[in-house]
């Protein structure tokens, strides 16, 4: 047996014991998910700008960030976070619960490898990959507006 | 404030960005990393282009709660922050601008890391 034969049929057993995911149903799980999610950020916004109205509206928005990422990584602490996350997919995902999910996560589960080299480097085995994209492309952009 | 109107709209916007990462789950089966670096660096493009400020007047926590938005600030940042002090600015603004979410992130993962532990997978 060649390697792309083998290759094929390799491909062909792990479509088969993939689990399936019913696309029209998940994705109106991911959209009402997602949505409920962003309207939770915009009832925080309010909220601060509620009891404090002297705070600009940058900073409600920065407030409503930073008290979803507090949210989501408690929310993973528990072990609830995965499943929300399992039934809304890309709802809890693209919002920066997604972002936060994806530093607490590793942390609890790399704990046991020690406190340096498994909690503190594993955090940013996905949020790595994030925050140096942002950079880069955000340095990139920065520099051409720059010169235009 | 508290606005019913601007409620739908975030509800409809968030709910949208969040089912093109579905479709693009089930289309190109992405992993979650994946997914947040596609729609970080939409983020960036949007904001490059200009097109994300008019986005966020419409939509509010719509365009902002999702990862979308940490780019869009990251290079709002870098951009507003390179008109005021140069290059200087464009290397110090994105991180500042996006530094207290960053910074909460580590911390509640951290604490919460060493609050909880991870329960076996069955």
């Amino acid at each position: 047996m060649n390697i792309e034969e083998r290759n094929a049929k390799y491909n062909a057993y792990v479509e088969a014991k993939m689990p399936k995911t019913k696309p029209w149903p998940s994705l109106f799980r991911s959209f009402w998910v997602g949505g409920v999610i962003c309207c939770l950020g915009e009832l925080i916004k309010d909220l601060c700008l509620y009891f404090f109205p002297y705070m600009t509206t940058a900073d409600a928005y920065t407030w409503a960030l930073i008290s979803l990422i507090v949210l989501a990584s408690f929310f993973t602490g528990i072990g609830v976070f995965d499943k929300i996350g399992a039934y809304a997919g890309a709802g809890t995902i693209v919002p920066i619960t997604g972002f936060s999910n994806s530093i607490a996560s590793p942390a609890l589960e790399f704990k046991r490898e020690g406190l340096v080299f498994g909690l503190m480097s594993k955090m940013f085995v996905i949020a790595g990959p994030v925050i140096v994209t942002g950079v880069v492309a955000s340095i990139i952009v920065g520099i051409i507006y720059l010169f235009i | 404030m508290f606005d019913p109107i601007m409620y739908l709209k975030v509800f409809a916007v968030g709910g949208l960005v969040c089912m093109i990462g579905q479709i693009l789950i089930i289309t190109t089966k992405m992993t979650s990393a994946r997914i947040l670096v596609t729609f970080l660096l939409i983020g960036v493009a949007l904001e490059a282009f200009k097109l994300f400020e008019p986005i966020r007047d419409f939509a509010g926590a719509g365009i902002t709660v999702p990862i979308v938005g940490f780019g869009a600030s990251l290079a709002h940042g870098a951009i507003s922050a390179g008109e005021a002090s140069g290059l200087l600015g464009v290397l110090t603004g994105g991180l500042t601008a996006t530094a207290g979410g960053i910074a909460v992130a580590i911390f509640a993962g951290y604490v919460f890391g060493l609050i909880f532990s991870s329960k076996t997978k069955k």
